[in-house]
């Protein structure tokens, strides 16, 4: 079963106590953006099969909206943080140099 | 091709059964083909042999990573029906209902095609309204389903119990032409009258690049050597985000676990199909008498054919209620497939950026019942560059707005 600590409370809470919210960075558009961008707004996704970024809610916890890194093809975890940024943290982006080198994710690297 | 028949089974008893041939060859990749399938699952295959049978065009190769049918082909609950909502999705799934029920006998490979129905449960109110929808849908698209009472559910279904107390069945949607085919030999079938035209499968060989040249494909660089070809079509379902990757365009799927199980086999006691959408669930029962089950997929990203084990709880716990009939038995086998989901829950048949490069997926949860159907419409999108069965299903209806929105019939379960 796959298990996240929440950034906020510091539970390790498993998959029952959390709902999966799908890619994470997303950029939002808004009036006036382009066809193309909304597509990439709307639909398109990175569906990567290694390291992947997505937004959790600790659901059945303390209510909050967190981010993960994790690897699809593994489950391997390589840590949470905070929702209030736009890009993964350096310490975790250099965690997941670690383990896989070479690694990249839409613009991050 | 020596063809399959009582004879032959006389004329091999008398020999000790030397006389089989291997039902399709392993031949060396050529240098070139006229056309290039990536993927040897149900729905590549379908697609190269009606290349062939439709469109003559059978200087073709299917290139497999793995084995033949290893996939999803291999993993589904092997449903087949047709009674979706909008009419492009009727279209190409009632297309391949209706290939599947001469399929035993087109492939001369028996495919054990059962039509013993399928009937979907209405648990809610809000279910009663939307599949008696449904059923006015499939009448004006010459699809044949009714919604029925719940005391024809139970005529129909005797070992369900309709006055459970969460749930209680309140009707259903019955496709009385629906049921199940034996899912491995769809693709063996498939492989073998392929092999017979002449065209190269090759297994366990990987694509690992795609060769391109002003925007258009000239032909992909695998683990057994570079192979050039005139037309490229990537039907790899879980990977297509993978492959388009190499080709250089993006996808709007996301490939997540779907899970089934199998019971211990037990005596005959249900011969239809039931999905339980409300509950997540849905069974059938095998010829060798294992309860057949499947389940919601994972909310997550995910590459592993593993699936979270408490979907499966979710699942068999709302099952009891329905079936007590169930509630003691053993599960044998669980496994997961990884499944890719479009949006709009539609699948994608469509040109793509790079010309002369053609991509089928996004057929989410449900692709097996509509392999022949699939492979029929893409085998001429790509003969011919354009196919009534496929037309709605491009790649810029996301882009355009124009989706094909089953989330309603095919979000939960197939």
């Amino acid at each position: 079963m796959l298990i996240l600590r929440c950034p906020y409370c510091g539970v390790d809470a498993d998959e029952t106590e959390l709902a999966a919210g799908g890619q994470a960075h997303i950029k939002r558009e808004t009036v006036g953006a382009s066809d193309e961008a909304f597509e990439e707004y709307l639909f398109m996704r990175e569906n990567p099969k290694g390291v992947h970024f997505e937004r959790w809610r600790h659901a059945n916890g303390c209510g909050k909206w967190f981010h993960a890194a994790r690897c699809t093809e593994t489950l391997e975890v390589f840590g949470t943080y905070s929702a209030q940024t736009t890009e993964p943290p350096k310490e975790i982006r250099d965690k997941i140099s670690e383990k896989r080198p070479g690694w990249s994710w839409g613009e991050f690297s | 091709m020596k063809r399959y028949s009582a004879f032959a089974i006389a004329r091999e008893a008398t020999r000790y059964h030397q006389g089989w041939e291997r039902a399709w060859a392993s031949p060396e990749p050529k240098k070139r083909y006229d056309a290039i399938i990536i993927g040897a699952g149900g729905h590549g295959l379908a697609s190269a042999y009606y290349l062939g049978k439709n469109f003559g065009i059978t200087n073709v190769a299917v290139i497999e990573k793995g084995w033949l049918g290893g996939g999803n082909t291999g993993r589904n609950t092997t449903i087949i029906r047709s009674n979706y909502l909008q009419d492009p999705s009727a279209a190409i799934y009632e297309k391949a209902r209706s290939l599947y029920e001469t399929m035993s006998q087109d492939l001369n490979y028996n495919v054990m095609f059962s039509p013993r129905g399928v009937l979907m449960l209405a648990q809610t109110h809000h279910e009663v309204r939307g599949y008696q929808r449904t059923a006015h849908a499939n009448a004006l698209q010459g699809v044949k389903t009714e919604f029925i009472g719940p005391q024809k559910v139970k005529e129909i279904c005797p070992i369900m119990n309709i006055d459970g107390p969460r749930y209680p069945v309140m009707g259903g949607l019955w496709q009385a032409r629906g049921g199940t085919a034996r899912h491995d030999a769809v693709a063996w079938g498939y492989a073998r009258a392929c092999s017979d035209m002449g065209m190269d499968i090759l297994q366990k060989t990987e694509v690992t690049g795609i060769a391109q040249e002003g925007g258009k494909v000239t032909g992909v660089q695998t683990t057994r050597g570079d192979i050039a070809c005139d037309k490229l079509g990537i039907v790899v379902a879980g990977h297509s985000g993978h492959v388009a990757k190499m080709a250089g365009f993006r996808l709007p799927i996301e490939s997540v676990a779907l899970q089934a199980l199998v019971s211990e086999p037990i005596k005959p006691c249900m011969d239809i199909v039931v999905m339980a959408n409300t509950v997540h669930g849905y069974m059938s029962q095998s010829d060798k008498g294992e309860m057949v089950i499947g389940g919601g997929t994972d909310s997550y990203n995910n590459y592993t054919q593993r699936g979270s084990f408490h979907h499966i709880e979710e699942t068999v716990r709302a099952l009891i209620e329905t079936f007590p009939i169930i509630s003691r038995l053993k599960m044998l086998r669980q496994w997961g497939g990884i499944v890719d989901v479009t949006g709009d829950r539609s699948p994608i048949l469509s040109k793509t950026p790079l010309d002369n490069c053609f991509i089928n997926c996004g057929w989410g949860t449900g692709g097996f019942k509509a392999i022949p159907g699939s492979g029929w419409g893409f085998a001429e999108l790509m003969a011919k560059g354009y196919s009534p069965l496929t037309a709605e299903f491009g790649l810029d209806r996301f882009r355009e707005g124009r989706f094909i929105d089953e989330s309603v019939a095919a979000g939960v379960a197939h």
